[in-house]
């Protein structure tokens, strides 16, 4: 099969900090270096490795370093890695909206990118203007749109709203709308971003399959970026693991997932993040603990393990839930909702700061795990999502002989009560 | 098929046999697997090339010639979602030039006395205000291009340059409606207060001409400001005063003739709007300073400004989302 893109050792350099006085200095500098005395960029030596959580001496940062791969036509390759090890970038560049630093890209046929749907969609406007507006920035003309109009109405299912000003609209109408435009867009190649994270799940299930019947019904390649492990998993076949702006592994995509999570800090135990207030709600802090463990001590089959959830509510909410999904190697094994417990909650949810906290139950196999936990008004869409927060560890540490060996098949571990009699 | 999952190999071929000679061929001597691949690529060419840079001069008109739907929806959206939500709605394309004339009536025909060309005032500020409005109008729009339209340009790549031109194109609907204002009170003038003392002869033919001449003008100013703000935007904030500084520089509540001083008189006579406005004026009310010189200067301005502002901005538009 033909290479539908190359990248050819692509690196990008980010300049950290504000921009003020000091930058008009570098950029004399750099001018007078490379116009008037012929040299190379100055500051293209001196950048560091792009590593968020270690703090670097110089301004200069290497977004992306030495990107070099090539993906076939008509295949699906994942992108992945941590949050900043430049899996936006690489797609930004390749979606030129901006230029790389050094290094070539060159692709065959049109390249069309999903970064963000709903972008250039104006408030003011209805959902069918916005499907040209959108379509034509996407690259596509008015007859093109004209003609799919109606395909794009139905798979998007706003068909009722369609003459209504968007911004009436609820977020998740935006996403579907926006997504069913750009799924409908005829470029060879397909760049996608995180657009799955939003939208509840028929409309993911039902993305998903548009993406999966772009690929392999019409031969399209689609590059796909997302920290969700189980739609990667479904749509990829082969993946490209970055780290620190490098390129950390390629290949088979199960193979590259299962490094990716090895390589997840297990040690972190908590995090938290700061109130977003453009949502109404927002998760403030996650962390695992574990029953009478310190953080450092690792997690034993039999430990009681405590999820602690924090968030905020900006406004009193009705009809929301807070959702938690346990993965392990990206597959989702139960999901379970705080309003479960409190069915009053679904009514109606104070406003200011929650704190809400469950055990996990007693069942799992060693192995590492992974969690998604949301907040979101089902049906109607997420607020507030956090994927893959934290990764833990369960081991098996008191391995008492034949009587526990783990090695048993299946997803968990039940104490299931067998009664033998004789005879 | 065979999968590599170390980091030295990164290529994922699903043929073993291509997997082999590439991881081979990029250990041992980089230069030759380009060639291999080059000499692969032959049957079928590549259609797109990311570089770090562009040509100083490559601008790709072509892309541009391509977007043109794009082009025109915008510049219906613009016209569409200026008055949203307003009682008044494109009556104030009216109210806001009517107002400014009274208001240049009072102050600079009343008070300050400056003359007029012996034409009546209102048409004299009106003939001004149609024009200075488009420019300023454009102007002050383009050149936040970059920063207004972040949001949408870090996301999506389609030519930057639609952006300003739709504001252009679309701002020519407002000048449009002005200028049928200033018909009618054009009219009224000729018919019932004057009648027959406006000396309008065939040099009005030139309007179209002059509001291409406008439109180039702005869009050259707005997309060189645009470029150079992205970075640093001291500039931005000094181009809003320095419009309404310019105004005085441009005949718009004074006549070129009022300036006997010889020097000065050169002086405003560089502006590049000057001849524009004077041009309309003579053609349109018989009063003004008409000379063809004055014109092909301003479109030699323009057409200089338009070249040096689309390099550069061309220029700008790949990286300045690192930057703005």
């Amino acid at each position: 099969m033909a290479t539908a893109i190359e990248f050819n050792n692509i690196s990008k350099l980010y300049r950290l900090g504000m921009v003020g006085t000091g930058t008009l200095a570098h950029d004399m500098k750099r001018w007078w270096t490379m116009n008037i005395r012929g040299k190379e960029d100055p500051y293209l030596t001196i950048g560091e490795t792009n590593d968020r959580s270690s703090k670097g001496t110089s301004d200069y940062v290497w977004a992306l370093k030495d990107i070099d791969f090539k993906v076939e036509q008509g295949d699906v390759v994942g992108i992945i890695g941590k949050n900043g090890a430049g899996k936006s970038t690489l797609l930004k560049i390749l979606s030129k909206v901006t230029a790389p630093t050094t290094g070539t890209i060159r692709a065959r046929g049109r390249i069309g990118s999903l970064l963000e749907v709903g972008t250039g969609f104006h408030p003011e406007m209805t959902g069918r203007e916005n499907i040209y507006m959108n379509g034509a920035i996407l690259g596509m003309t008015k007859a093109e749109i004209t003609k799919k109009l109606d395909e794009i109405v139905d798979f998007s299912g706003c068909e009722r709203y369609i003459d209504t000003p968007v911004k009436r609209y609820s977020s998740g109408m935006m996403v579907r709308l926006g997504f069913s435009v750009a799924a409908h867009l005829d470029p060879e190649i397909l760049v996608v971003d995180e657009v799955l994270a939003v939208g509840d799940a028929e409309f993911q299930k039902k993305a998903i399959g548009k993406m999966q019947d772009v690929s392999k019904g019409e031969g399209r390649t689609v590059l796909f970026v997302s920290h969700n492990m189980a739609s990667i998993k479904a749509l990829c076949r082969h993946g490209v693991l970055l780290e620190n702006g490098r390129v950390k592994c390629a290949g088979n995509m199960e193979n590259v997932i299962d490094q990716y999570i090895s390589q997840s800090d297990l040690s972190i135990r908590k995090r938290n993040w700061e109130v977003n207030d453009s949502k109404p709600a927002c998760i403030t802090g996650i962390e695992i603990q574990v029953e009478g463990k310190r953080t450092d001590q690792l997690i034993d089959m039999n430990d009681r393990i405590k999820i602690v959830v924090e968030y905020y509510i900006k406004e009193p909410l009705k009809g929301s839930n807070i959702s938690f999904v346990l993965y392990k190697d990206a597959i989702p094994l139960f999901s379970t909702w705080d309003v479960d417990s409190s069915p009053e909650l679904l009514n109606y949810r104070e406003k200011g700061y929650h704190r809400t906290e469950f055990y996990l139950t007693n069942n799992l196999k060693p192995g590492i795990y992974d969690m998604r936990i949301d907040i979101g008004i089902p049906n109607r869409g997420t607020i507030d999502l956090k994927e893959s927060p934290l990764q833990f560890e369960i081991r098996n540490i008191l391995t008492e002989g034949s009587r526990k060996s783990f090695t048993r098949t299946g997803l968990f571990q039940f104490s299931i009560k067998w009664t033998d009699t004789n005879i | 098929m065979r999968t590599t999952n170390n980091a030295s190999s990164r290529s994922l071929e699903i043929s073993t046999t291509r997997n082999l000679d590439d991881s081979k061929s990029r250990n041992l001597d980089d230069s030759k697997s380009r060639n291999l691949d080059d000499s692969k690529s032959q049957n079928m060419e590549w259609t797109t090339v990311i570089k770090p840079k562009e040509k100083l001069l490559q601008v790709d008109f072509k892309e541009l010639w391509r977007y043109r739907d794009l082009t025109s929806l915008f510049v219906r959206r613009n016209i569409t979602t200026q008055y949203k939500q307003t009682i008044l709605g494109p009556l104030w394309y009216i109210i806001q030039p009517t107002i400014t004339v009274l208001m240049y009536m009072v102050v600079f025909g009343g008070i300050a006395k400056i003359p007029t060309d012996g034409l009546p005032q209102p048409l004299f500020y009106l003939s001004g205000v149609c024009l200075w409005q488009y420019f300023s109008d454009c102007l002050n729009k383009t050149s936040s291009t970059f920063v207004a339209n972040a949001g949408i340009f870090g996301k999506v790549y389609f030519p930057r340059m639609v952006v300003p031109i739709s504001t252009v194109v679309s701002n020519l609907l407002r000048f449009g409606i002005q200028l049928g204002l200033f018909l009618v009170v054009y009219a009224i003038y000729q018919i019932w207060v004057i009648p027959g003392q406006i000396h309008t002869n065939w040099y009005a033919l030139l309007l179209p001409v002059l509001v291409l001449m406008l439109a180039g003008l702005s869009l050259g100013f707005g997309i060189l400001f645009s470029s150079m703000t992205t970075k640093y935007r001291d500039l931005q904030l000094m181009l809003d005063y320095f419009v309404r500084l310019w105004m005085y520089a441009t005949p718009v509540v004074w006549p070129l003739s009022t300036i006997t001083n010889a020097k000065l008189h050169l002086a405003m006579s560089l502006n590049p709007l000057t001849p524009i406005i004077e041009a309309f004026k003579y053609g349109f009310l018989g009063a003004g300073e008409f000379s063809w010189g004055g014109l092909a200067y301003s479109f030699a301005f323009t057409v200089v400004l338009l070249a040096v502002g689309v390099v550069l901005f061309n220029r700008v538009q790949r990286t300045f989302m690192d930057t703005v």
